[in-house]
């Protein structure tokens, strides 16, 4: 087993004059999750149809499970995945789906069974896809890539339209799948899915990479943060975080006794020890925007009202 | 969480292989056959033609306007036929547009074109499946009408003789065969059609225009075919043998336009399917917007077909003797009097009636076309008649006066006849007097009383026929 699943260098795709993607370099070893974010139109679905072979790079070097790729659907048998949701026929079961792709590709007919039971679809095996909500659907689509035991998986949105038994199931799969060696790409606009699931991270905008990397050191980008206060005597608190060092009070509204402050990790922890000494009780002291989701917005410029937080439609420039 | 999975083969970094072309092919099939639409299309083919015939087959007033309408209650065979008819004109073209003009659209709609060239890896093997499946169900609905009609009139009717379109009387035996070639005949077409709609289906994608395209152009040909066109025009479009094949029921068959229709029909099925080939290779699969465009079908599909039409009209013109519209004073004389004097035969057998021969008639047929009084009693034509551009062409104001020698005496009968005849050499000739010859009065014939076979009855002009 190769240590890299995918190893890209200086990879450049354009359609026609626009530059989808723009000298993108990526390495993902195996047995990891990593995320894959970016404002629409960044390129990453442009990226993940690359791995998954629909695509080949205009310029540079993509390796995947250990072989190069240079022309369109040359991807190494061991991929899978969707992107721009999972394709499937809404005529057929959500069994019969599943043993046309077992068919095509030649996977043993009881890899259905199994991958039906991974996303627990078992009981509605033979129901039409037509009467399947989103999250049910992208639930049969990652049961699609799990037919063939991939060694790298391609997700694009896995979360989208799940409940949060749907998404714990889902989630579950995707780290017992890392866990055996799977190395899973997962491109998604909910920053809580790649904060719990990915351990790396790479960030596009405009088909250039701004950041890959841990978790950990995308959030440290985030820089001084907003952070919502609830106190026992807001006035009193008020007067006290007016005074602390390197805190700056904000005049945004809140709809109670809540006030906002933006400071670094470490002023807010001197902060919330002044308040105590104050004998103020702190009930709540929560970033307004988490750090991952503000970090985002640091590195690609973005605006909080632009970037959407639920059931994003990513219409990337392809 | 489910059990750990089984040990299951692992897969190696090799280079993919596509899937196998019967598995795509299997898949295109199942996703076919698992559409509503066309499980609905299928029943509907299985009962509606069937029932059709079998219904009119008992009633009095029978489809006159339709070829072999006027025979439905005394041939079963005549059922199959005038379903073939009406499913030339629409039915074929719209099941081609509702199986090949979808077939690739559909994934466009479904958003599914990802997920099934990443599955099997091949789009020359997806195209290759997905023309085939719907070549298959396009014949599978095509056998199902004939088959339902063709049972429908035997069940309703019985498997009697059929008179032809020359007044030829066919066996049951002979008439099953021929019936059998006509819908074999339009197969190439319908497959022309088909390939339009697979081109239309890659070409526009998702939009609604490229699944109309068939019915587009049936619905343009219905047009032109009402258009006074030269024959050599009529003849060189797809769908001049879902007409043709009414040769095959005068005697001797009308082969010529068959044939030129099955080359024809032939041509648009390989370069259709071919353009649609060549886009389909080189569509972008990234791009979930596929709604085609203007420009695309104009270049990559309309241009070229027109090109291809006029290309037929010129090998057309070329390669057989036709001018004009391809009906002429001479050609519908010798049509009529031969088509009089078989059905006089079948007439005279019918009323028990001394026994006549078409030989010893020594019919001959005058006909003057815009009210010109047809007078002459003989079928010679002169070469000043033949260059009347007044007396060629299509019209219902043709007016023919047949007349024949009754055997064993010196008498010759004469009869009157108004000729409705459509550009496509079809004719339905209409009995003027005398009435006793040509009137209106039923026959009681084995299968029950029948009407007067000479007093409205159907010809057919060959267009091909060489011009005298």
């Amino acid at each position: 087993m190769q240590d890299r699943a995918i190893r890209a260098r200086g990879i450049t795709k354009s359609f026609g004059e626009v530059v989808a993607l723009d000298g993108v370099d990526l390495d993902i070893p195996t047995g990891t999750v990593h995320g894959l974010v970016g404002p629409n139109g960044a390129g990453k679905t442009t990226l993940l149809g690359m791995l998954l072979g629909l695509s080949s790079p205009d310029r540079g070097e993509l390796e995947i499970l250990g072989c190069p790729v240079r022309q369109d659907l040359a991807v190494p048998d061991g991929v899978a995945g969707f992107v721009d949701g999972p394709g499937l026929y809404p005529a057929l079961t959500a069994r019969k789906n599943l043993r046309a792709v077992a068919a095509l590709r030649g996977y043993p007919a009881w890899s259905v069974e199994d991958a039906l039971g991974r996303v627990g679809l078992s009981d509605v095996a033979d129901d039409a896809v037509r009467g399947f909500s989103l999250g049910m659907r992208q639930r049969l689509g990652l049961a699609a890539a799990l037919l063939g035991d991939p060694r790298l998986l391609v997700l694009d949105e896995p979360s989208n339209g799940l409940d949060p038994a749907g998404k714990r199931q889902v989630h579950g799969t995707i780290a017992d799948l890392a866990a055996q060696g799977t190395a899973v790409i997962l491109s998604s606009h909910r920053m809580d899915d790649v904060g719990a699931l990915c351990s790396e991270v790479t960030l596009l905008a405009t088909g250039r990479v701004v950041f890959s990397g841990p978790l950990s050191k995308l959030a440290a980008e985030s820089g001084d943060l907003d952070y919502r206060l609830l106190t026992s005597d807001p006035t009193h608190a008020r007067s006290v975080a007016s005074a602390a060092e390197e805190i700056a009070l904000l005049d945004g509204a809140t709809d109670d006794d809540a006030f906002v402050v933006r400071g670094a990790v470490p002023a807010m922890d001197r902060l919330g020890a002044e308040l105590v000494r104050a004998g103020i009780a702190l009930r709540e002291l929560a970033p307004v925007t988490p750090p991952l989701e503000a970090a985002f917005l640091a590195l690609t410029g973005d605006t909080p009202s632009e970037t959407p937080s639920e059931t994003p439609s990513d219409e990337d420039a392809r | 969480m489910s059990a750990p999975a089984p040990a299951r083969p692992t897969t190696s970094g090799a280079a993919p292989l596509p899937a196998s072309f019967a598995r795509t092919l299997r898949f295109e099939l199942v996703k076919l056959i698992a559409q509503w639409r066309i499980r609905v299309i299928l029943l509907c083919c299985l009962l509606a033609p069937g029932v059709f015939v079998a219904a009119t087959g008992q009633q009095t007033s029978l489809p006159a306007d339709t070829v072999f309408g006027r025979w439905m209650a005394l041939s079963g065979w005549a059922g199959p036929l005038v379903v073939l008819a009406f499913a030339g004109v629409w039915a074929l073209p719209l099941l081609t547009s509702l199986v090949a003009g979808d077939v690739f659209a559909i994934e466009d709609r479904l958003g599914t074109w990802r997920h099934l060239v990443v599955t099997v890896r091949s789009p020359r093997r997806i195209f290759a499946a997905k023309a085939l499946a719907s070549l298959i169900v396009v014949l599978t609905l095509m056998i199902a009408i004939a088959l339902s009609a063709t049972l429908g009139g035997l069940l309703g009717v019985g498997s009697h003789p059929l008179v032809g379109l020359d007044g030829h009387m066919f066996g049951a035996g002979d008439v099953a065969g021929r019936v059998l070639l006509a819908w074999l005949v339009v197969v190439l077409p319908t497959l022309a059609y088909a390939a339009i709609g697979l081109l239309g289906s890659v070409t526009m994608g998702r939009s609604p225009i490229g699944l109309l395209l068939p019915a587009l152009l049936a619905l343009l040909v219905q047009v032109v075919q009402m258009l006074p066109l030269p024959a050599v025009v009529r003849l060189a479009l797809p769908s001049n043998t879902f007409l043709a094949w009414r040769g095959l029921f005068t005697s001797p068959a009308q082969t010529g336009p068959i044939v030129v229709g099955l080359v024809v029909s032939l041509a648009w099925v390989v370069l259709a399917t071919a353009l649609a080939y060549r886009l389909f290779v080189r569509r972008d699969f990234t791009d979930l917007t596929n709604d085609g465009s203007a420009r695309r079908i104009a270049v990559g599909g309309l241009l070229p077909l027109a090109a291809l039409t006029a290309v037929s009209v010129a090998a057309v013109a070329v390669l057989t003797p036709v001018t004009g519209s391809g009906i002429t004073r001479a050609t519908l004389q010798d049509s009529l009097s031969t088509s009089f004097s078989r059905l006089y035969v079948l007439q005279t057998a019918q009323l028990h009636r001394p026994a006549v021969t078409e030989a010893a008639m020594q019919t001959a047929s005058t006909c003057t076309k815009g009210g010109l009084a047809a007078t002459s009693t003989t079928s010679t034509t002169s070469a000043a008649d033949a260059a009347d551009p007044t007396q060629t062409g299509p019209g219902n104001d043709w007016r023919c006066i047949v007349s024949w020698h009754t055997p064993g005496t010196t008498f010759v009968g004469q009869a009157t006849f108004q000729l409705d005849v459509t550009p496509d050499g079809r004719y339905v000739a209409d009995g003027d007097g005398p009435k006793e010859v040509n009137g209106s009065f039923p026959i009681h014939t084995a299968q029950g009383d029948a009407p007067n076979p000479l007093w409205q009855f159907d010809g057919l002009v060959d267009l091909l026929a060489p011009h005298r």
